[in-house]
């Protein structure tokens, strides 16, 4: 980051801890801890599923419904390639819904959003339903992805679930020997788990690249 | 938390009595966590699982000590657990920041799994700014070690004859009461609360620290690496060499740490 002659910049630290935070949160009065709590409040997330035709929408209670795969399109090129390519109102249905908030987006709880809306919505292929498909164009926070899992797979039965998660990167964050001006791009490359024993359509991730937010959880 | 890796065969929890559990904090420089990179790599040691956590910013990879084809594809995530049985050694390694107003949580769950697998100790890596330093603090070797009263029982001593020196208190209000003293590691991330802790809790944990800055820290790891290596004695000693205690060419610098410092150059900029 260039600055002008005079500027000081405080560069942060690698290491990611606020050592002032650490000392002030000993001395949290009842206030501050109302505070932060309200603010948990409005920051959780809540998942709706509008599973059953007639139904009212409602967070996932009984049992957990049958899912054999589960392709979660997360950022908006990921999802708009899934609007473009996959989703169409005759094949698929909307089934559920995420609302949240932070500091870059908000959700609602409204199925009928706009290709510039901040949503994550989630399909089911009606000729099958155990298939799922998830559009996730809105920013989930660090503090709110580990709930996003927890509640968006606590629905799912995991027994023989194959998962495919799309996402994005800028190509100015792939480390490479060679300068990315000289990369042709777009260019795929995949992360898989041991159990995955399909082909993988594009080479793999080389180290040192690795991925995170979202898609990482 | 501890999430054991399925290898095959059996499928219990592996068993950590008695063992020394190594540990980073994520610190200035991220030198702790750099160390421990060293220590999995040059004793290719094995991982047994995970740590299953919302106190971590995600993250994923592929192998970070891949050495070839063949072993580079196992997924890495966020906190790993590593073991090499035969020096008693259990290794975390934490390879992300702390989610806000998570690190407290994290600590606690941690401590309780130090004492539930029944570690006999716990070394944390840890770093300290470099410019909050005395004038005495200036002069001399810019690593320091803490021990938990238990521990001091046990090895206090061979910290005095290893001649190394411990990490010295600050004035808790300076310039205003200078006889009132605190333990005080700026830029240490969790080690001043995993250290407190462990002592209330009657656990035994030593803290390594170096005093560095943001940098290039590769050989602040290094420097921290070898100071453990005094006491641990986790590789052997180049017995040829001038220095006895210096140990830099025999850790393996894993895979992982390429290009650190950005991609290459397009030619067009000449």
């Amino acid at each position: 980051m260039a600055t002008f002659f005079g500027e000081v910049v405080v560069a942060p630290s690698r290491a990611g801890v606020d050592d002032e935070s650490a000392e002030e949160a000993c001395e949290e009065t009842p206030e501050d801890r109302e505070i932060r709590r309200e603010l948990e409040k409005k920051r959780e997330v809540d998942v709706l599923w509008t599973l059953k035709s007639g139904a009212p929408a409602g967070s996932c209670a009984g049992e957990p419904f049958a899912c054999s795969k589960f392709i979660v399109a997360i950022g908006r090129n990921a999802a708009a390639f899934l609007s473009s390519f996959i989703l169409d109102s005759v094949c698929w249905e909307v089934v559920g819904v995420v609302k949240l908030w932070n500091e870059w987006c908000r959700t609602s709880n409204t199925t009928n959003v706009l290709p510039t809306d901040s949503f994550c919505l989630f399909y089911r292929l009606i000729s099958d339903p155990t298939v799922l498909l998830c559009q996730c164009s809105c920013y989930v926070a660090e503090d709110q992805q580990f709930q996003w899992l927890e509640k968006v797979f606590g629905c799912m039965q995991k027994e023989g679930l194959q998962v495919t998660i799309l996402s994005t990167c800028p190509v100015a964050d792939y480390k490479t020997q060679e300068s990315t001006l000289t990369l042709t791009s777009p260019f795929l490359k995949a992360l898989k788990t041991k159990e995955f024993k399909e082909q993988v359509c594009c080479p793999l991730l080389e180290q040192p690249n690795i991925v995170r937010d979202l898609p990482a959880a | 938390m501890f999430v054991p890796c399925n290898r095959g065969g059996g499928s219990a929890s592996p068993d950590f009595k008695g063992f020394t559990l190594l540990m980073p904090a994520v610190s200035v420089g991220n030198v702790g966590q750099l160390a421990i990179d060293l220590v999995i790599s040059t004793l290719d040691m094995t991982k047994v699982g995970y740590f299953y956590t919302d106190c971590l910013v995600p993250m994923v990879g592929n192998n970070p000590y891949a050495t070839g084809e063949e072993n580079s594809v196992e997924l890495s995530i966020n906190a790993e657990v590593y073991s090499l049985p035969s020096k008693k050694l259990v290794v975390l390694q934490i390879r992300s920041p702390f989610i806000k107003n998570k690190y407290r949580p994290f600590c606690q769950a941690l401590l309780s799994w130090v004492k539930s697998s029944k570690c006999a100790r716990v070394v944390v890596l840890s770093s300290s700014h470099a410019y909050q330093r005395d004038d005495e603090q200036l002069l001399g070797t810019p690593l320091r070690y803490l021990l938990t009263p238990d521990l001091e029982k046990a090895v206090g001593g061979l910290m005095q004859e290893l001649n190394w020196k411990e990490m010295e208190k600050v004035a808790a209000y300076p310039g205003i009461n200078d006889t009132e003293k605190i333990l005080h590691i700026p830029g240490g991330g969790i080690t001043k609360l995993l250290f407190t802790e462990s002592c209330s809790k009657g656990i035994q944990m030593a803290v390594l620290l170096k005093f560095c800055s943001e940098g290039d820290n590769i050989p602040d790891a290094f420097a921290l690496v070898n100071y453990l290596n005094e006491w641990l004695q986790l590789i052997k000693s180049d017995v040829s060499s001038n220095d006895s205690t210096d140990t830099s060419s025999q850790w393996k610098i894993p895979s992982s740490w390429r290009l650190l410092f950005g991609n290459g150059l397009p030619p067009a900029l000449f």
